[in-house]
């Protein structure tokens, strides 16, 4: 199945492999915003759980303590996030800001010394059999850990937003942080663990990027994912199966346009680089045009400081 | 326990206060920052902040202020208008990059000739483009409801490959030896935008910074603009009773920052830069968001925390040189500045008091 010198399997396999940063941290986030904090540090997560991964895993030798690594990393820059904005009250618009520009240079700052080294290798898992299978064998059955472990985390935010009492918990205090105050909720301590759910997620995403897409260390590598991220919970309005579809859309975009480079398609680069993010603006505004914020699905009181007595 | 207790409007005295606390507690995490490293925090925080101002060359460090904190005031004071009325343009990078090419483009198509319109026109070209770039989140923004934060910062790369595209084609210079990036527009006397007084920094973008800050003084507090600007941020819903329409003022607000990151761009580009190459930007757009907020998105604010923030490029330039920091500590350690006034501005909006048990 070829398409314009470009193999379709190969390509959807690729694809799975390309959105798994950007759909870690974007389940991450919606966990988030669900709870209804708008956590726009994103991008300083993911940044900073790339080199925590990526230093964890080259001085332990082990990729799978390397991705602890980045989970602990975005979990502690997510914590500096919910510390500002739950204890202290600051806005939550300026201190996600905030949080991509420390992020950014503190891991620039931390990589000194490990650019060209080479992490240790992420393995696929080994079905056996299973992945010879034609078509279906390439798509499901040769990927690393971390893709399964991505679409399971999308299903069980899916199941627990849907069927669990922690779900109904969650989105109380993400609809209406009074009312959940009222009924004896704990709103900033939901809050705090949706976010450290979220920095977690989103440090993964970032160690996936530095371990096994690219795989090394360099500054800013994360080149806007965690951004992406951001605008794919939009796109998905909130919904956990939809930020799947967005997530792969998006990876698709970017696989399609390294594709049509390497089979020689006279476009200039820069012209295809840019596509995914046109693309990105495109979809937003298609979700944008069709409803409005109250009927797109956000959560009421995404982005509002929450404070008890007034 | 303490508990806060919310003021009806902001304390001034700690408005005024909290940046200087935040620069203070800054010095003192980013010593131990330093100290983390290895270098010695005393002489870097000294480096940093002293000797650019009155260390052995200020020669050169003096002009150097003037030449990264005009863009920073340029680009701050634009944003500030839509941070006020709660627009947030976060995208000025990439209209920093339009601006400059727009005008880069201008002087390129004269190129040889020698008139004296021709800067000008570039001037002019900056800004349209700078305003341009930043009109398309503002038409999304009110055509669609599409978020302005994500469509602006989107741009930002699709204008940093245009930066590399025209780098390596259209605008390439055609003497270069291959090499990426254009003419150098500093040795084409009617596009350059040279110091005023020779050696002094002062070129005509800096000038235009501190006529942009005199400009926002005024539209802030003696426009019925200006006005409206404020209780959109303050009071939405009341703005929306008194007649304020949201869509001009996103229109405005964001036009408006997008011409000056424009200018910003273009001066830069015509002077200091003096050619538009792929990594021509060095992230003004986005260090600017932080002096916005360090100068409290006040005009006269804004022009103090840009110089600081300028001061700690140079510092941190010199750090660079004299103890090998990394350049990238310079970044954290700016970061950690928005942090501390984030953190401390609770002090501004809050009254802490100790939490009475019984009651």
């Amino acid at each position: 199945m070829t398409i314009g010198g470009i193999d379709l399997v190969v390509l959807i396999a690729s694809l799975m492999v390309a959105s798994t940063p950007i759909l870690l941290a974007a389940i991450g986030e919606l966990i988030a915003e669900k709870s209804g904090v708008l956590n726009l540090g994103v991008e300083g997560m993911m940044i900073m759980g790339a080199i925590c991964g990526f230093v964890a895993a080259v001085h332990s030798g082990s990729p799978v303590v390397g991705f602890f690594g980045g989970a602990l990393g975005g979990t502690a820059m997510a914590l500096l996030f919910a510390f500002l904005t739950q204890i202290l009250l600051s806005n939550q618009v300026a201190t996600g800001l905030a949080l991509t520009l420390f992020g950014l240079g503190l891991s620039a700052l931390i990589g000194q010394g490990y650019n060209g080294v080479r992490p240790p290798q992420t393995d696929n898992l080994n079905f056996g059999p299973l992945t010879q299978i034609p078509v279906l064998g390439p798509i499901l059955f040769q990927h690393d850990w971390v893709v399964y472990l991505s679409l399971a985390l999308v299903a069980g935010t899916w199941a627990v937003l849907r069927y669990s009492r922690v779900g109904l918990i969650l989105r109380a205090v993400g609809e209406n942080h009074d009312a959940a105050h009222a009924l004896g909720y704990r709103v900033r301590t939901v809050r705090t663990l949706a976010l450290m759910f979220g920095g977690a997620c989103a440090g993964m995403g970032g160690a996936y990027i530095s371990l096994v897409r690219v795989p090394q260390w360099s500054d800013g590598m994360t080149a806007g994912a965690g951004w992406i991220a951001l605008a794919i919970v939009v796109f998905a309005s909130w919904r956990p199966w939809r930020v799947l579809l967005g997530a792969y859309i998006f990876g698709g975009v970017t696989v399609l346009q390294l594709r049509l480079q390497a089979a020689g398609i006279a476009i200039p680069v820069q012209i295809l680089s840019m596509a995914p993010y046109l693309i990105t603006i495109l979809v937003l505004v298609i979700m944008s045009a069709r409803r409005g914020r109250a009927a797109i699905g956000a959560p009421a009181s995404l982005g509002r400081i929450f404070h008890a007595s007034s | 326990m303490l508990r806060l207790e919310k003021r009806a409007a902001p304390s001034r005295f700690w408005t005024v206060v909290t940046p200087i606390l935040a620069v203070v507690a800054t010095m003192l995490a980013g010593g131990l920052l330093f100290a983390l490293l290895g270098k010695p925090p005393f002489e870097a925080i000294r480096v940093i902040f002293w000797e650019p101002l009155f260390g052995a060359n200020t020669a050169y460090t003096l002009p150097q202020l003037l030449v990264k904190a005009g863009p920073l005031i340029l680009i701050a004071v634009g944003l500030s208008l839509g941070f006020r009325a709660g627009i947030w343009n976060i995208g000025a990078e990439g209209q920093y990059i339009i601006g400059a090419i727009c005008g880069a483009a201008v002087a390129l198509a004269f190129y040889p000739a020698a008139h004296w319109y021709i800067f000008p026109l570039m001037v002019i070209a900056g800004g349209l483009g700078g305003w341009a770039w930043a009109m398309i989140p503002a038409i999304l923004k009110n055509r669609f409801g599409t978020n302005e934060i994500l469509v602006s910062l989107m741009l930002v790369y699709v204008a940093e490959n245009i930066l590399s595209w025209v780098s390596f084609g259209p605008l390439r210079n055609p003497q270069g030896y291959g090499f990426p990036g254009s003419r150098n527009l500093q040795n084409y006397p009617s596009a350059h935008n040279a110091d005023l007084i020779p050696n002094s920094g002062l070129h005509w973008g800096v000038v235009t910074a501190f006529l942009a800050v005199i400009a926002a003084y005024v539209l802030l507090n003696r426009h019925r603009l200006g006005y409206q600007i404020r209780v959109a941020g303050q009071a939405p819903r009341a703005a929306r009773f008194a007649g304020v329409s949201p869509q001009r003022l996103v229109s405005f607000c964001l036009g408006t920052s997008g011409a000056l990151a424009g200018l910003a761009g273009l001066f830069e580009v015509a002077g200091p830069s003096g050619q538009l190459s792929p990594d021509f930007n060095t992230g003004y757009g986005f260090t600017a968001i932080i002096v916005a907020f360090l100068g409290r998105l006040h005009p006269v604010g804004i022009l103090l925390a840009g110089f600081l923030m300028a001061l700690t490029y140079i510092g941190g330039e010199m750090a660079q040189l004299s103890l090998n920091l990394p350049s990238a500590a310079i970044q954290a350690f700016q970061g950690m500045l928005l942090f501390f006034l984030l953190a401390f501005d609770v002090l501004s909006n809050y009254r802490i008091r100790a939490k009475e048990n019984a009651k």
